[in-house]
């Protein structure tokens, strides 16, 4: 196994949370594809290890092979030359049909069929698993309910019902049905607006650190790539290998110019992507839940020298966060649900965080933890103060 | 004219009958035929054009001619009224379904393919359920035209409204004749109407709610 293919830092160094791991390995060996009628391969010769488990990006130039070299995982395309094995076992001449069912696919736009509801979209591959009706309707609307979609409203909705990030949960739910090891997803969030994104983002993070499963994600956006990966690929054309590393590494010290282009920007905005927010310190907030006495949330709020209350749903969730002269106004805790209310989650960047309040133009954003629960406030000063603070380390 | 329609209601009734009976079964034998002509050529593109060809060309052939050629082999009745009615019918729904299947977002297909579906799986859950309005539209076109088709056969003895239409031209200027004729030819109209309104019904409970327009 050569250098470059394998990662170069080992797992136990690297920031790789500690997670439960139901993925599998996935190792290709000189993974080749030559298209008819063109000198040269689209793919040549890769060799890469995909440690199980582990989220792994794809980034490169546009035509260098990505979309081949993950169509190849699961025979879309069938390779000119080389092996393919998953979990130790060779899967290059297996069944493709059978091969698929044990892989999530996931491309732009969720590719929902028009025709199907929801639930018959996500029920498909367990159907054809031979799943009974019971079994797949319970697993559907667990499924709704990881990826944040209310199973009662939107189980019997049919794809054109629903918002573009709202059908690329769903591709993701379908691609989870039934349990696969592996996840691929090409460019599956390339056509939502960026707010979309970046909460479709956090969403993947969130059912990653729950699920653990191996995948595969292509993208054009290196953000995106330093944000969900645990790893980076970044190829030339033919796919070759130009680096394999964790985002840090190759943020730090990028193999070629060429990968240093691709980077791009400088320290500031490397630690504005880099650090997470669950890394920086929350400010802890006065919270009341929906239908209480607004008045005792006002004095709360006012005791910890306060002036707005975070709203939670009975879920927990936030779902706005009222000024105290706002909610001085009403008896109760309103159930109002802010449609412009910022919010990240804890695995999200500072990058994402300043965007979101760019977008809501808003001096700090709601953050939350797992499903979807408060986990704080960040305000724009905090951010800053981050900033200043890297900014420092690396001056020395 | 009135008076012709009750003295013989119950004939015409039988005509009518006969002439329905006939294009229905027709419709469907020609819907069969093309969708599995359509699913054997619209993956290459040199027989989508040779179908397109086969049923344009198809089209421009006097029903009288067809049926004139018919009669050598198969001599006068049933038969050539049939294989004529038949053919006139399945060449709007090819085009139509060879349409429709190619315009099936190649992306779905590859989807489906992508999360383990078998290619004969994909076809029937996916291709043919999404290119059904557009087949549909085809059938509908079918009907109309051979309702007026399925008139000719009588010209080979064939069964239908098309014996009054014939009886009466033959002996224009005869008791009756215009009104023998002009029966049949309403009777035709107001059937092909009926059958319209019993597709687009059809097409209501067929299409599934996420792709109706
Ligand atoms: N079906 C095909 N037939 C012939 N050539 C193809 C086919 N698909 C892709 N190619 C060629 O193979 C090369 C790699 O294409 P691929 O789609 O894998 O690139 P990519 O890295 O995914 O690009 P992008 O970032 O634009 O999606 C390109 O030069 C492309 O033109
Ligand atoms: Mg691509």
């Amino acid at each position: 196994m050569s250098e470059t293919t394998t990662p170069e830092t080992p797992a136990s160094d690297a920031a790789v949370p500690q997670r439960r791991v139901s993925g599998v390995a996935i190792r290709l060996d000189g993974v080749t594809k030559h298209y008819p009628g063109q000198d040269r391969p689209a793919v040549d010769d890769v060799d890469l290890e995909i440690p199980a488990g582990e989220t792994v990006m794809f980034v490169g130039p546009s035509g260098c092979g990505k979309t081949t070299l993950l169509k190849m995982l699961n025979r879309l395309i069938e390779p000119s030359g080389g092996r393919i094995h998953l979990d130790g076992e060779d899967v290059t001449d297996q069944d493709p049909d059978k091969l698929r069912r044990r892989i999530g696919y996931v491309i732009q736009a969720g590719g929902l069929f028009p025709h199907m509801t929801v639930a018959t979209n996500i029920g498909l591959v367990p159907r054809m698993l031979g799943w009974d009706k019971p079994r797949t309707a319970t697993r559907v609307d667990e499924l709704l309910d990881l990826v944040g979609l209310d199973p009662a409203v939107y189980r019997d909705r049919y794809p054109r019902e629903l918002s573009g990030g709202q059908q690329q949960r769903v591709g993701v739910a379908r691609a989870l049905a039934a349990d696969p090891p592996v996840l691929l997803m090409d460019e599956p969030f390339g056509a939502v607006d960026p707010v979309t994104r970046l909460r479709l983002q956090d969403e993947l993070l969130r059912i990653q650190e729950e699920l653990g499963k191996t995948i595969v994600f292509v993208t054009h956006d290196f953000d995106e790539a330093v944000k969900l990966g645990d790893r980076i690929v970044v190829f030339d054309i033919g796919a070759r290998v130009v680096q394999y590393d964790t985002p840090d590494a190759i943020l730090a010290s990028p193999a070629e110019e060429y990968v240093a282009d691709f980077v791009g920007a400088g320290a500031t905005l490397k630690q504005l992507t880099l650090t997470r927010v669950g890394d920086v310190e929350l400010e802890q907030v006065t919270t009341a839940a929906v239908g209480t006495d607004a008045a005792a949330a006002v004095a709360a709020a006012r005791a910890a020298g306060q002036d707005f209350v975070v709203v939670l749903d009975e879920r927990g969730r936030p779902i706005s966060w009222p000024t105290l002269a706002e909610l001085g106004r009403a008896t109760t805790v309103p159930a109002t649900v802010d449609p412009r209310l910022p919010v990240v989650g804890v695995r999200s960047t500072l990058n994402d965080a300043l965007d979101t309040m760019l977008a809501a133009s808003q001096g700090g954003v709601v953050v939350t933890g797992r499903r979807e629960a408060l986990a704080g406030v960040l305000k724009v000063e905090a951010v800053m103060a981050a900033i200043r603070r890297s900014r420092a380390e690396v001056a020395g | 004219m009135w008076d012709y329609v009750l003295e013989r209601r119950e004939l015409i009734a039988f005509q009518a009958f006969q002439h329905v009976s006939l294009v229905v079964q027709c419709v469907l034998l020609g819907t069969v035929i093309a969708l599995a002509l359509a699913v054997l050529v619209y993956r290459s593109p040199a027989a989508t054009a040779l179908a397109n060809g086969v049923s344009a060309v198809g089209l421009t052939i006097p029903a009288f001619a067809l049926l004139g050629i018919l009669l050598a082999p198969f001599g006068f009745g049933i038969t050539p009224a049939v294989i004529a009615v038949t053919f006139y019918a399945a060449l709007p729904v090819l085009r139509n379904a060879v349409v429709g299947l190619a315009g099936v977002d190649r992306s779905l297909v590859e989807s489906a393919r992508g999360i383990g579906m078998s290619r004969s799986a994909v076809l029937f859950r996916v291709e043919l359920p999404l290119a059904w309005p557009v087949v549909l539209a085809g059938i509908r076109i079918s009907t109309q035209m051979v309702m007026g088709i399925a008139a000719i056969a009588a010209y080979v003895l064939g069964p239908g409204l098309g014996g009054l239409i014939f009886s009466g031209l033959s002996r224009l200027g005869g008791a009756n004749a215009l009104n023998s004729t002009l029966v049949g030819t309403i009777a035709i109209v107001l059937l092909a109407l009926v059958l319209d309104l019993l597709l687009v019904l059809a097409g209501r409970l067929t299409t599934p709610r996420g792709i109706r327009v």
